[in-house]
C-alpha cells in the first residue's frame, strides 16, 4: 500500500451566500492512495476541529456514486479527473505526491452557494416538479407485463434514467446550462410507452422551468464528459425535437 | 425519569384466516371521506422509498402532507443505493412462485421471528408494487420480447427479483420521488428540505407533531399535525463502518423512542456478505457489491492459510468453495447471515485473501468461460467498474475480494399491524420499523417493504386512526408542550457547542463503532456484550466531557449535526447490546456463539424466544424496560432453517 | 431568474400563473431551446449562402468568356444572371432582393438570438470560477463562437462596403465584379484581412454545422458519426475556396484587364 506525501489542498471557503469567499491552503503531509478524496477531506476536517477551526463544509452522502449529493470542482473539472465517476469515487491514487489539488464549489446562478463548497441544487427539483413524472395514482396501475417494451427502448430509457441529479452538467457547462439533466429526465420518460400521454405537456413544462433557472446549450459537450453516469448529449437532441413538437402538435390528436 | 405513558403492545392483527386478514382489515377499517381528507395534516419525516411513496399517495388522496428531508433533495435518500432488485410474487417465470411461497420464504429467511400477518400482507401487495412502478416509468430490465426479466436472489429457489441494471433502488426511488414531486408541484405536498427532525411532541397521550432543526440556519421550529410518519431508515451506522450513507442515523427513531415509542429487536442487524473489504483505518464507509453477483460468481478461499500464489495460479484442488461445499442445495446463494458467518469463519481461520487477509474471493472466471465476457459485462458491468474504481483491480481478470459489512437493520421502532408505534398517531414505515423481516432480511426485500408500507399500507391504515379526530381541533405550535420541547432541543444543541473538549464527533463515532462491531457484530457472546455494556457508557461520558464542536450554530454546521447523531448512537448502541444479551439464542442476524450447533450453525430456541422484544424508554439509557410480543404462528410451523 | 436561498416549505411550484400565453411562436422563441432553433435555421441559411457564394466566386478563375458575341468576365456575367433570376415572372432584381431579404432577416434573427442567449448565459453564471477550468471536450471553435461571429459580422460589413457599396474599394465600378475584386484584393493588408476573416468563418461554421444537428434535434445513431465529418468538410470547403481568391489575386492567377472585354464595363445600373 503506497502513500502520497506533501499534498497541498486549495479549498474555497465562504461563510455564506453573501459572504466574500477566498481560497485557503491546507497541507496533507501523508495520505494512503487507497483513500478517497473525500476521506482525505474528512481527515483534514477532523484535524481542523481539533485545532479549534471550523470544518470545511461539503456535500456528500452515499460515497458510492449513486445519491448525487457530492459536488466539487476538482482542479477545474466537475467531479475531478476520474471519468464516469462522482467526486466520492475519486481516489487518491489518481494524484501524485506533491500535487496541489484545487477544490471549488459549483458555480451557477441556479445553484446558489450555501457555504464553503456546498451549493443548493433545489432548482433541479423544480424542474422535476414541473413535469418529470408519469401521472399514475397509486392503485390504478394495469398489470406490469400488459405493455411489452422492446429491450432497446427500455435500455435507452434506463441509460437516461441513470442520471443522479448531481448537477455536474451545469457545473461543467461554460454556459451554466441544465440541458443534460433536463433532457435525461425527459428521455427516461418520453421513450417509454407509459410516458406518451404526457410527453408533450411534460417536455414543454420542464424545458420552460429549466429556462427560469439555467443558461442555454451551445453544444460544447462538456456536460457529457463530466457526467458521472456518462449520459449522452443525444438526449439533448431528443429534448429539442420533442420541444418543437410540443409547440406544434395538436394534442387532441396525440394518438396519431 | 420518563414521563411517557405506560406501554402496552397490541399488535391489532385482524381477524380471519391469514390470507384474508388484509382484505378483512380493508373491509372493516374506518374511512375518511374525500372532502374531509383535506382537514387532516400528516407529517412525513424522511423521503426515501417509504416516505416519498407515502407522501405521494397521501397527497393524491387529498390529505395535507408535509414532508421533511435533511437532504438537499428528496431524491438523495439512501434507498437510492440499493442495487440488486425488488421481490414480487408475480410468477412471471412460471417457476412455481406464489404469494404463499414469497410469504413463506420471508418468514423462513427471517428465521421465524417475524409477524405472520405482516409478512403475508407484504407478499400480497408485492404484486401491486411492480404494476405501480412500471406504470410510473421505472425502466426494469426486460427480455428481448419486451416482457419483464427476473433474476434469482439469495434465500429463494425461484426467480422473482425485478431489477433495473445494478441501480434498482435508484430507479424505484426516482419513481416514488417523481410521484411526490408531482404532488409538490400541484400544491398537495409541502416539502421542507435540509430540515432535521430532532424530537417528537406528544400531547394528551397522542402524537401532536415534531420539532425540527433547520440545518441551514440552525433555527428550531415546531410542526403540528394529526399524524406523524417516521420513514427515517435504519441505524446501521451505529457500527461506524457500514454500507449506509454517511448521514444515515437513528436520531428520529431514537428521539421517538425517548418519547414513548417502543424499540423492537435492536440486536437484529444484517451483515451483508458481499462488500469490498476495508483498505485502511481512515476508511469512512464500506461499499456494497450487489448480492446478485452471487448468481454467477463463485466464492472461495485458498485451502492453505499460508497460500502465497495469486488467485489465478491456485489450482482447483487447493481452493475451498466453502459455500458450495457446506450448503450444496443453495451453494453461493445461501442467505446473507449464513454466507456472512461462513466468510468470517474462513477469515478468522487465517484463510483470508488480499493484502490485509480480510476478504474472500468472489470469482467470475467460470461464468466468463461459460457465458462470455460480454454477457457478464451486460449483467454486472457497472458493479465491476465500481469495484475497479475503488480497489484499482480489474475483476474481469482477477477475482473480486469481498467481506461482510453492516448493511441493514431489521430491528426498529415497534409498530402494530397498522404501522402505528406505541404512541397513538405516530407511525413508522420502511427500515425504520421492525415489522416484516424478523431476524434476517432476504435480499431484494427492503425495497419491497419500503414501497409496500408507503404506497399500499399506510394510506389505508392511517384513515383508521384519523377518522376519530374529524372536526376536533389539534394543539398548534404555540402549545406549551411544543415550546418546552423546542427549548429543550435548543439547549441540547447549545450544550454540544459549549463542551469545548478536544475531539470531534467522528472520533467518538469511530470508537463507538469499534466496540459495537467487536462485541455486537457478526458473532456475540455474553462476556463481550457485558464488556460493551460497560465500555459504551464510559465512552459516552467521555463524549459528554471531551466533545469539541467548532463553527457557529446559525449557519450550516456539519460537525454539530454529527454530534447530535453520535449522541443518539451511544444510547442506541447500549440498547443493541442489551437486547443481544437477553436474547439467549441464535437467530438470523443475531448469532450468539454460546448457542450454536456442533457444526457451527445458529441454534434457535423457539420455546423461550419466539417473541419480539420491545424496549420501553425508562429515562435511563442503561435500564430500559423489556416488553414481549409473543409470535403466534397459525400458518407455518417452526423449522430449523437449513440451506444445506 | 436569480436564485436566492430562501427557507420554508416548497409547494405548488408547477401551478402556472394565469398570465395569458403568448402566441405559440413567440412562446417558442421565448425559451433558450426555441432560440437555438432560430440559431440553427438561420445558421443553415447562412451556410447555404456562403456555400453558393463561394461556388459563384469560383467564376473569377474562368476569366473572360464569349457570351453572344460579347467578351465578358464570367464573374460579371454571373452577377447579371443573378439580377435576371426568374425574369419575366418577377421584374429584374426583384427575386434577388427577395433572396437578400431572407438573408437579412436570417442575419437579424441570428444576431438577436445570439445576443439574447449570450445575455442569458452570462446571467446563468454571475460568479465565475475562481480557479482555472480544465475543459475536456469543449474546443476552440465551440468556445469562440461569439468572437468568430463578431469577426465575421465586421468582415461582412467591410465586404459590403467593399464590393456592394464601393465605399472602401479603390476602383469601384458597380456591377464589374472581376474589376472590383482584383482592385481590392491586390492590396496585401486587405487580402490578409480576407484570409483571416475567412478562417474565422470556417471555425464558426465548424462548430455551427455540427451544432445545428443537435439544436434541431437531428440525432440518429445511424448518421451521428458523420456529423463531425460533415462539419469539417463544409468548413474546409468554404475556407479553402474563399481563401484562394485573395491568394490567387495576389499571385496573379485572378487578374483584371479592361481591354480584354467588350461589354458592360462601366456605369451598369440595376
Amino acid at each position: 500500500m503506497s502513500v502520497l506525501t506533501n499534498i497541498t489542498l486549495k479549498v474555497w471557503r465562504q461563510d455564506g451566500p453573501d459572504g466574500q469567499g477566498r481560497f485557503e491552503s491546507h497541507q496533507v503531509p501523508e495520505i494512503s492512495e487507497e483513500a478517497s478524496l473525500l476521506e482525505m477531506l474528512d481527515i483534514v476536517n477532523e484535524r481542523l476541529v481539533e485545532e479549534g477551526r471550523e470544518a470545511i463544509v461539503f456535500d456528500h452522502d452515499c460515497r458510492e456514486g449513486i445519491c448525487g449529493t457530492c459536488s466539487l470542482m476538482i482542479d477545474g473539472q466537475a467531479h475531478g479527473p476520474t471519468k464516469g465517476a462522482a467526486t466520492c469515487q475519486v481516489h487518491m491514487r489518481v494524484f501524485s505526491s506533491g500535487d496541489e489539488i484545487v477544490l471549488e464549489p459549483w458555480r451557477a446562478d441556479g445553484f446558489p452557494l450555501v457555504k464553503d463548497l456546498m451549493v443548493d441544487r433545489s432548482a433541479f427539483d423544480r424542474i422535476v416538479e414541473a413535469g418529470g413524472f408519469i401521472t399514475s395514482p397509486t392503485g390504478g396501475a394495469p398489470d406490469a407485463n400488459l405493455i411489452p417494451i422492446p429491450k432497446p427502448v427500455s435500455d435507452a430509457s434506463m441509460d437516461a434514467a441513470a442520471c443522479i441529479g448531481c448537477g455536474a452538467c451545469v457545473a461543467a457547462c461554460p454556459n451554466g446550462a441544465a440541458s443534460l439533466f433536463t433532457s435525461a429526465k425527459l428521455a427516461h420518460l418520453n421513450l417509454l410507452p407509459q410516458g406518451q400521454s404526457e410527453r408533450e405537456k411534460r417536455t414543454e413544462a420542464m424545458v420552460e422551468m429549466m429556462d427560469d433557472h439555467f443558461g442555454s446549450c451551445t453544444n460544447h459537450g462538456e456536460c457529457e464528459s463530466a457526467c458521472p453516469k456518462e449520459i449522452s448529449i443525444d438526449n439533448i437532441a431528443l429534448m429539442n425535437s420533442d420541444y418543437l413538437t410540443s409547440k406544434f402538435k395538436n394534442r387532441k390528436k396525440l394518438a396519431r | 425519569m420518563s414521563t411517557n405513558a405506560p406501554i402496552t403492545l397490541d399488535s391489532k392483527i385482524p381477524e380471519g384466516p391469514l390470507a384474508d386478514k388484509w382484505q378483512n382489515f380493508i373491509a372493516n377499517e374506518k374511512l375518511v371521506n374525500p372532502a374531509n381528507k383535506r382537514k387532516f395534516k400528516v407529517i412525513i419525516v424522511g423521503t426515501g422509498l417509504a416516505g416519498a411513496s407515502a407522501a405521494a399517495t397521501l397527497g393524491e388522496l387529498g390529505y395535507q402532507v408535509e414532508a421533511f428531508t435533511f437532504h438537499d433533495s428528496p431524491r438523495r435518500a439512501h434507498s437510492i443505493a440499493a442495487q440488486g432488485g425488488i421481490n414480487a410474487a408475480k410468477n412471471y417465470q412460471g417457476d412455481g412462485d406464489s404469494i404463499h411461497r414469497l410469504f413463506y420464504d420471508t418468514i423462513k429467511g427471517g428465521d421465524f421471528r417475524s409477524r405472520e400477518a405482516n409478512v403475508h400482507r407484504l407478499a400480497e401487495v408485492s404484486v401491486d408494487i411492480i404494476d405501480q412502478m412500471v406504470a410510473q416509468g421505472v425502466p426494469f430490465a426486460r427480455e428481448y420480447g419486451g416482457l419483464l426479466d427476473n433474476r434469482s436472489f439469495g434465500g429463494a429457489q425461484v426467480s422473482r427479483t425485478f431489477y433495473a441494471r445494478g441501480q434498482t433502488g435508484q430507479q424505484l426511488l426516482l419513481g416514488a420521488y417523481q410521484q411526490m414531486a408531482r404532488q409538490i408541484g400541484l400544491g398537495n405536498v409541502k416539502l421542507w428540505n435540509r430540515m432535521e427532525m430532532v424530537d417528537v411532541v406528544n400531547i394528551d397521550g397522542r402524537c401532536a407533531g415534531i420539532v425540527c432543526r433547520d440545518l441551514m440556519t440552525g433555527e428550531f421550529s415546531s410542526h403540528a399535525a394529526h399524524a406523524v410518519v417516521l420513514a427515517t431508515g435504519g441505524y446501521g451506522n451505529a457500527f461506524f463502518l457500514s454500507t449506509n450513507a454517511m448521514a444515515c442515523n437513528v436520531t428520529a427513531a431514537w428521539r421517538a423512542h425517548r418519547r414513548g415509542a417502543a424499540f423492537a429487536n435492536p440486536c437484529y442487524t444484517q451483515i451483508h456478505p458481499t462488500c469490498i473489504p476495508q483498505a485502511d483505518d481512515f476508511q469512512s464507509k464500506l461499499t456494497l457489491m450487489s448480492e446478485s453477483l452471487r448468481n454467477d460468481g463463485r466464492i472461495w478461499v485458498p485451502t492453505n492459510p499460508d497460500e502465497s500464489r495469486s488467485a489465478a495460479d491456485i489450482p482447483d484442488d487447493d481452493r475451498d468453495y466453502y459455500l458450495e461445499r457446506i450448503y450444496p442445495s443453495f451453494g453461493n446463494l445461501a442467505p446473507r447471515d449464513v454466507s456472512s458467518r461462513a466468510a468470517k469463519r474462513m477469515v478468522d481461520n487465517g484463510q483470508g485473501v488480499g493484502p490485509l487477509k480480510n476478504g474472500v474471493y468472489l470469482d467470475f472466471a467460470d461464468a466468463i468461460d461459460r457465458l462470455g465476457e460480454q454477457t457478464i459485462r451486460e449483467r454486472y458491468g457497472n458493479l465491476f467498474d465500481m469495484y475497479e474504481r475503488i480497489t484499482g483491480e480489474n475483476p474481469y481478470n482477477e477475482p473480486m475480494r469481498i467481506y461482510p459489512a453492516s448493511h441493514y437493520t431489521m430491528g426498529g421502532i415497534w409498530v402494530d399491524y397498522e404501522l402505528m408505534t406505541t404512541v397513538p398517531g405516530l407511525y413508522a414505515a420502511g427500515e425504520a420499523n421492525f415489522s416484516d423481516h424478523g431476524a434476517n432480511r432476504l435480499g431484494a426485500s427492503a425495497l419491497m417493504q419500503g414501497l409496500s408500507d408507503g404506497y399500499f399500507v399506510l394510506p389505508y391504515t392511517i384513515s383508521n386512526y384519523l377518522a376519530q379526530w374529524l372536526n376536533k381541533p389539534i394543539p398548534d405550535e404555540t402549545h406549551d408542550e411544543f415550546l418546552k420541547i423546542e427549548s429543550e432541543n435548543r439547549d441540547r444543541f447549545k450544550q454540544y457547542m459549549s463542551i469545548g473538549g478536544t475531539r470531534g464527533p467522528d472520533y467518538f463515532h469511530r470508537e463507538l463503532g469499534r466496540i459495537i462491531w467487536d462485541y455486537c457484530g457478526m458473532d456475540r457472546n455474553e462476556a463481550g456484550l457485558d464488556k460493551a455494556l460497560s465500555e459504551i457508557p464510559a465512552l459516552h461520558a467521555e463524549f459528554k466531557k471531551d466533545l469539541k464542536v467548532t463553527g457557529g450554530d446559525t449557519s450550516i454546521n456539519q460537525t454539530l449535526e454529527k454530534a447530535g447523531r453520535v449522541d443518539d448512537f451511544f444510547e442506541l448502541g447500549l440498547l443493541m447490546c442489551k437486547d443481544a444479551l437477553v436474547r439467549e439464542e441464535s437467530c438470523g442476524g443475531h448469532f450468539r456463539s454460546e448457542h450454536q450447533t456442533d457444526d457451527g450453525e445458529a441454534l434457535r430456541n423457539d420455546d423461550d424466544f419466539a417473541h419480539v422484544t420491545a424496549w420501553e424508554w425508562s429515562g435511563d439509557a442503561e435500564a430500559p424496560i423489556e416488553h414481549r410480543e409473543p409470535l403466534n404462528y397459525e400458518e407455518v410451523e417452526f423449522q430449523t432453517r437449513s440451506y444445506k | 431568474m436569480a436564485q436566492t436561498l430562501s427557507r420554508g416549505p416548497v409547494s405548488g411550484t408547477a401551478v402556472k400563473s394565469s398570465a395569458k400565453k403568448k402566441s405559440f411562436l413567440l412562446d417558442l422563441y421565448g425559451t433558450a431551446v426555441g432560440k437555438k432553433y432560430v440559431m440553427a435555421i438561420t445558421g443553415l441559411i447562412g451556410i447555404g449562402f456562403v456555400l453558393t457564394h463561394m461556388i459563384g466566386n469560383l467564376k473569377l478563375y474562368i476569366g473572360v468568356v464569349n457570351e453572344g458575341g460579347e467578351l465578358i468576365y464570367d464573374a460579371d456575367y454571373y452577377g447579371e444572371w443573378l439580377r435576371d433570376l426568374l425574369v419575366p415572372f418577377f421584374p429584374r432584381t426583384v427575386f434577388l432582393w427577395l433572396l437578400r431579404s431572407v438573408l437579412i432577416v436570417a442575419l437579424i434573427g441570428h444576431l438577436h438570438a445570439a445576443y439574447t442567449l449570450s445575455v442569458l448565459n452570462r446571467r446563468a453564471r454571475p460568479v465565475k470560477y475562481q480557479s482555472a477550468r480544465d475543459y475536456q471536450v469543449a474546443n476552440f471553435a465551440s468556445r469562440s463562437m461569439r468572437w468568430t461571429g463578431i469577426v465575421v459580422l465586421l468582415f461582412l460589413l467591410w465586404h459590403l462596403a467593399d464590393f456592394t457599396w464601393g465605399w472602401v474599394n479603390p476602383d469601384f465600378v458597380r456591377g464589374a465584379v472581376q474589376r472590383n475584386v482584383v482592385a481590392s484584393l491586390d492590396r496585401i493588408p486587405v487580402a490578409a484581412l480576407y484570409i483571416v476573416a475567412n478562417i474565422a468563418l470556417g471555425i464558426h461554421l465548424f462548430h455551427g454545422t455540427w451544432s445545428l444537428f443537435q439544436s434541431m434535434g437531428w440525432n440518429n445513431p445511424r448518421f451521428n458519426r458523420w456529423r463531425r465529418g460533415l462539419a469539417t468538410g463544409v468548413a474546409t470547403l468554404i475556407v479553402v475556396g474563399n481563401v484562394s481568391f485573395p491568394a490567387a489575386v495576389l499571385v496573379g492567377v485572378i487578374e483584371f484587364d479592361p481591354d480584354a472585354v467588350t461589354c458592360c464595363l462601366e456605369g451598369h445600373s440595376e
